[in-house]
This record gives structure tokens, C-alpha cells and sequence, in this order.
């Protein structure tokens, strides 16, 4: 049996562009405000699932080609990298650094190397998330 | 401050997301697994030498000071733990590439043995109670890939009853350390020996100490929490048997070991009174389950029971011979099961059944794994020289200084039993007329697996012979565990 499905189909293009922003918002707001990686991680990936409802698996698959696993390892690299640095500098391991700039059009900032370690944290959530979701979706 | 006390942790930990990728190339993921491990014991055995000739190594996240950001510790007891971890995992690693089957390779494994390393590792190093919780978690994670990758009917049945019991203890972990912050106010394990000191242990503070029991009990598997091993360590296939069997439960061993010498030290006439009689029966449950199998694999994964007992009996008497004792014995332990399990394994894979009377006769065809069978078997009862010997010596004199007569010769009793339990197995699997097998592997594949069966069971010989140039590390293990003081300064007023 055909389902019509265009009013879900043409709400969840719009609405996961809201979500996504909204995930991307609450990632920058951490740190000082609540938010961060973990929440934005989980926003970003409940977007997705919206996309996977509205069509199907494989159809998000096109739009989206990317390897949840793999998505998962380079957050897992992008986390431990950002907490072995000090290392290097002979800091002890998970010092962050920060301090403040003035950038172009947003003005002074501070850029603080725990939003790396975040960022990572970020791929982990939505590889990991989506991965369990594909699993489960995919057995019929 | 000393980073470098990280690296047996991380390296795994790297080479298990490097290994993510690429699951399609075996060459890549055995070659990568093996480099990782090799490098990361490389970097373990100078931390050994370290901590050996400076003392206690400490690390503390993010520079913050002591009691407040989360602190790792490499004292004598962990270098020696992760040392032992990483040069087993080699092994195993090396005999896994002809006998877990490439199917099982391609899907994750290198990964999950890597995350499994990184877990038991941190554990064994972490200074911070909730950090070894979490450490917990990561290696219970990957022990749940291990135990059911394959998916073969039995092992979904083992690891329902794995994966639930050890849901279960992980919550109690968490409510007791919850209990524990609740009452101390702090969660740096030096700092928690030294709140208790200074209140001077109330009963609450006793209370705690029974539930960590129970929590790490459950999962070293003491009497009488060890229902769970049996069924789901023998769903598991031998190359993560022989990585289960010989890390697993001594990391609850460890555990317990270290909350008992380092925090719950002002009411030993209870709570290690308790622990003494536990580490009894636990004995005598192991004896009776490994006498009572005629299957192979449940014969040798009672005998973890039986060391588990022998050990805590070891942390009980609370004397320094008594815990040199234990040291001594944990790692022969590690060693002599990661032997053993392999050891089956070939059997197994030789015979294509783990019943003891559908075997017979491998004398004829194998007689080299006959005879390296044979002194594993003599290594575990303790025959001297070989590896139990000094271990059970030290925890039974351990016993008689202490003033616990019977219950010491009681465990000197069991060796009796050990030795009957795994002789059985050379009586019923290597005598006699040949018998009809279906083997599972060829001739070839299994001398394969021989050559790193072998290598183990060749470091136990050494360790046993050896154990005069090992002493001067296990005393010092011995001495940091009967005395916190030395831990707790070099955490807490170290530079």
C-alpha cells in the first residue's frame, strides 16, 4: 500500500534545518552556558532521525553518505588528540588552553581548545546514535 | 607530575580507534593489534622500572591540584597488573589469528580487545574511585562486544545473564560510591583513606565497605556471587576465554584488594574477618564445581574461583607476607590461566567436544602439548619451582603470622584438590585408547596456536624460577599495600 506522506515529507525538510541550527547553537553555547557536545550531539542526531521517519533509511543514506562507525572512530580521535596535546608540551594530560580574540564580523571571542574536545564528542554522539538507530531500523 | 603513566592506557586506547577503520584489510587489523600491544607493553615495563627505582608515579588531569581533579597512580601493585595485562594480551592476540575465524575479525574484534586493554589498564592505574567505575564501564563495554560477537545461539544465552549481572553490580557500584561521597566528601582514593582515618571508621563507613565487597565481589566472583561465571565465561570461544579468564575477574580481585587496604583498615576484625571466611568458602566452592565437571572449560573456569579465594585469603591476614603473598599469587594467577585457557583450547579445537569422556589418547598425537599441559597443571597447584609455589607459600605463612592456623591449612589442603581437578583432565584427555574426534581445527592450524601456548607457558616457568630477581618488586607492592601511608603521600604531598 502507497502511504501519502508529502505533509510529513515537506515539514521535516524544513524542521531539520531548524533542529540541526538549533543542535549547532546549543554545541557553541557550552562551557560557560549549558550545552556542549553531549546535547548538541544528541539534537543533531534526533534531526537525522526525523529525515529517516519522513523517508526511509536508504534515502537519508544518499543524502547523508556518511559511515556512522567511522564517524564515530574520527570523533574518538579528534577527543583524545585534543586531551594528549598537553603532552607534548609537557602539560598534564587534559589541560585546555584558551584565550580571547578579535575576530571579523563577530568580534572578541574566546576560543577555547575544550570546543575541540567537544567537537569530538559531538561525532561520537551522532555516530553512535545513528548507528544503534540504523541497526534497529534496517531489520525487517 | 608524570604523563607518562598514561601511555599504557592510551596506546590501546589510539590503536583501538585506528583500528575502526579498515575492518575489510586482516593484515591491517592483526598488524595493527599486535604493534599497539607490543608498544604499549614497551612503554608499561619502563613505568615498571620507573616506579621501581623512583617510586610512586602520579598524573593529575588538567593540572588541577590533588584531592580535586582526578588523579592516576602507578604504585608498584598497578605497574606490575598492567604490565602483566599487556604481555598476555599478546598472546592471546597471537593465538586469536588462526582460531576466532576471520568473520569475527573482520567485525570489530581488534577494536573491542584494544577498548578491553584500555579499560582493565585504567582501572588498574586510576587514583579516583568514580574514574574506576568509569574505567568499569569501558572494559565491561567491550567484554559485552567480545562475549557475544558471532552470535552463535549459546553465547547469546551466556551473555543475557552477563550482560544483566554485571547491569546490576555496576548500579550498586555507583549507590556505594554515592554512600561513600555522601558520608567522606571526596572522591581521590587518598584522600578518602585519610577522611576515614580521621573519623576513625564509623559503622556507617563498615556498611560501605560490606557493599564495595559486594560489588567487586560480584564481579571477581566470591562465594557466593559467582553463579554467573560458569555459564557465561563458557559461552565465550577460547581466545576471549583465555583474555577473560585471565583479566577480568582479577580486576575485581584488584579492586578489592586495593579498598581494603587502602580505605577500610580501622575495623579489620569485621569486615576482614568477613572477607577471610568469604575467601574460604569461596575455595571450597570452586573444589567442588571443579571436581564435579567432566567438561573442560568449566573445570578450568572453577579454578578462577579457587584463586580468587586463594588471593583474598592472601588480603585478609592484612600482614605484609600475607599481601606480598597475594601480589605474588595475582599475577601467577593471570599467567597461569591465560596458559591454561589456551591450553583447552587447543584441546577443543584438537577434539571438536569439551567432554572429558569423549576424549581420550591425545598422548599419541600430540605428546609436546601433552607434556606442556602437564607442567601448567603443576604450575597452578603450586609444585615448586614452578609459578604457584612462592605465591601460596607466602599467603599461607602470611596466614600463620596472622594466628589463622586451620583456615592456612585448609588452603594448603585445596592445592591437593586444584592438582586433582586439572590431572583430571590430562588422565582422561591424554591416556588411554584414541577415540573418534571431529576436530574443529587442522594439525597445522593448531601448532599455530601452540607457539604462543607454549611462550606463556614458558613465562610461567621463569616466573616461578625466577621469582628471586622478582622479589625485590613484589616486597615493594607488599609494603605499599600494608602501609596506605606510602600511597597517600605520594598522591597527596608529592610534588
Amino acid at each position: 500500500m502507497k502511504t501519502n506522506d508529502v505533509i510529513i515529507q515537506f515539514t521535516a525538510k524544513i524542521v531539520f534545518f531548524i533542529i540541526f541550527f538549533f543542535a549547532i547553537h546549543i554545541f557553541l553555547a557550552g562551557h560557560y552556558t549549558p550545552g556542549g557536545g553531549f546535547v548538541g550531539g544528541l539534537l543533531a542526531s534526533s534531526a537525522i532521525v526525523l529525515l529517516v521517519l519522513a523517508f526511509d533509511i536508504n534515502t537519508v543514506r544518499t543524502i547523508i553518505p556518511v559511515t556512522y562507525t567511522t564517524l564515530t572512530a574520527c570523533g574518538l580521535i579528534i577527543a583524545l588528540a585534543t586531551a594528549s596535546f598537553p603532552m607534548l608540551l609537557g602539560d598534564p594530560f587534559f589541560t585546555h588552553y584558551f584565550d580571547y580574540f578579535t575576530l571579523p564580523l563577530i568580534g572578541k571571542t574566546s576560543l577555547h581548545t575544550a570546543m575541540l574536545f567537544d567537537t569530538g564528542v559531538f561525532l561520537v554522539v551522532v555516530g553512535v546514535t545513528m548507528t544503534i538507530i540504523q541497526t534497529i531500523g534496517e531489520d525487517e | 607530575m608524570n604523563n607518562f603513566v598514561l601511555l599504557p592506557i592510551i596506546i590501546p586506547f589510539f590503536f583501538g580507534m585506528v583500528l575502526m577503520f579498515g575492518q575489510k584489510s586482516l593484515r591491517f587489523q592483526r598488524g595493527g593489534a599486535m604493534f599497539g600491544l607490543i608498544l604499549a607493553f614497551i612503554s608499561a615495563v619502563s613505568l615498571l622500572f620507573t616506579v621501581k627505582n623512583e617510586g610512586v608515579q602520579k598524573i593529575t588531569f588538567g593540572g588541577w591540584p590533588e584531592p580535586f581533579g582526578i588523579t592516576m597512580v602507578s604504585d608498584m601493585v598497578s605497574a606490575l597488573l598492567v604490565t602483566t595485562t599487556l604481555l598476555l594480551a599478546i598472546f592471546i592476540v597471537w593465538y586469536s589469528f588462526s582460531s576466532i575465524g576471520t568473520a569475527r575479525e573482520h567485525f570489530y574484534y581488534y577494536p573491542a580487545i584494544m577498548m578491553i586493554i584500555t579499560g582493565v589498564n585504567g582501572a588498574f592505574t586510576t587514583g579516583d574511585i568514580f574514574n574506576m567505575f568509569v574505567f568499569f564501564e569501558v572494559l565491561l563495554m567491550a567484554s559485552y562486544v567480545l562475549i557475544v560477537l558471532g552470535g552463535t545461539r549459546a553465547q547469546l544465552a551466556g551473555s543475557i545473564k552477563y550482560i544483566l549481572i554485571n547491569v546490576i553490580s555496576s548500579a550498586l557500584f555507583v549507590i556505594a560510591i554515592a554512600y561513600l561521597y555522601a558520608i567522606i566528601g571526596t572522591l581521590n582514593m587518598a584522600d578518602i583513606s585519610v577522611k576515614i582515618a580521621e573519623i576513625n571508621q564509623p559503622a556507617i563507613i563498615t556498611v560501605i565497605a560490606v557493599l564495595f565487597l559486594m560489588v567487586f565481589g560480584l564481579k571477581a566472583a566470591i562465594f557466593p556471587l559467582y553463579f554467573w561465571l560458569p555459564t557465561s565465561y563458557a559461552a565465550a570461544p577460547p581466545p576471549v576465554l583465555a583474555l577473560f579468564g585471565a583479566l577480568l575477574t582479577k580486576v575485581g580481585v584488584y579492586a578489592i584488594m586495593r579498598t581494603y587496604t587502602l580505605f577500610f583498615i580501622h575495623d579489620t576484625a569485621y569486615t576482614h574477618e568477613l572477607l577471610l571466611w568469604l575467601s574460604v568458602f569461596t575455595i571450597l566452592a570452586g573444589c567442588i564445581g571443579a571436581l564435579a565437571y567432566f567438561d573442560v572449560k568449566q573445570i578450568i573456569i572453577y579454578n578462577i574461583v579457587i584463586a580468587v579465594g586463594v588471593i583474598l585469603f592472601g588480603v585478609a591476614q592484612m600482614n605484609e607476607t600475607g599481601l606480598q603473598g597475594a601480589m605474588f599469587y595475582l599475577i601467577h594467577d593471570m599467567i597461569i590461566k591465560a596458559a591454561l585457557f589456551m591450553l583447552v583450547g587447543i584441546i577443543v579445537y584438537k577434539t571438536g567436544t569439551t567432554n572429558l569422556r569423549k576424549m581420550g589418547g591425545l598422548m599419541k598425537s600430540s605428546p609436546t602439548l601433552g607434556w606442556f599441559y602437564l607442567i601448567a597443571a603443576f604450575g597452578l597447584a603450586g609444585i615448586p619451582p614452578l609459578s604457584g609455589f612462592v605465591g601460596k607459600l607466602l599467603i599461607a605463612k602470611g596466614g600463620f603470622e596472622a594466628g589463622n592456623t586451620w583456615s592456612s591449612l585448609f588452603v594448603l589442603a585445596t592445592s591437593l584438590l586444584v592438582l586433582l581437578s586439572v590431572i583430571r583432565i590430562f588422565i582422561y584427555a591424554f591416556w588411554g585408547e584414541e577415540k573418534p574426534v571431529q576436530p574443529i581445527l587442522t594439525n597445522a592450524e593448531t601448532t599455530k596456536l601452540f607457539i604462543p601456548t607454549a611462550i606463556v607457558i614458558i613465562i610461567s616457568i621463569a616466573y616461578g624460577v625466577g621469582a628471586e630477581y622478582l622479589t625485590p618488586f613484589m616486597s615493594d607492592a607488599g609494603r605499599l599495600l600494608a602501609d596506605p601511608s606510602i600511597y597517600v603521600d605520594a598522591v597527596l604531598k608529592g610534588e
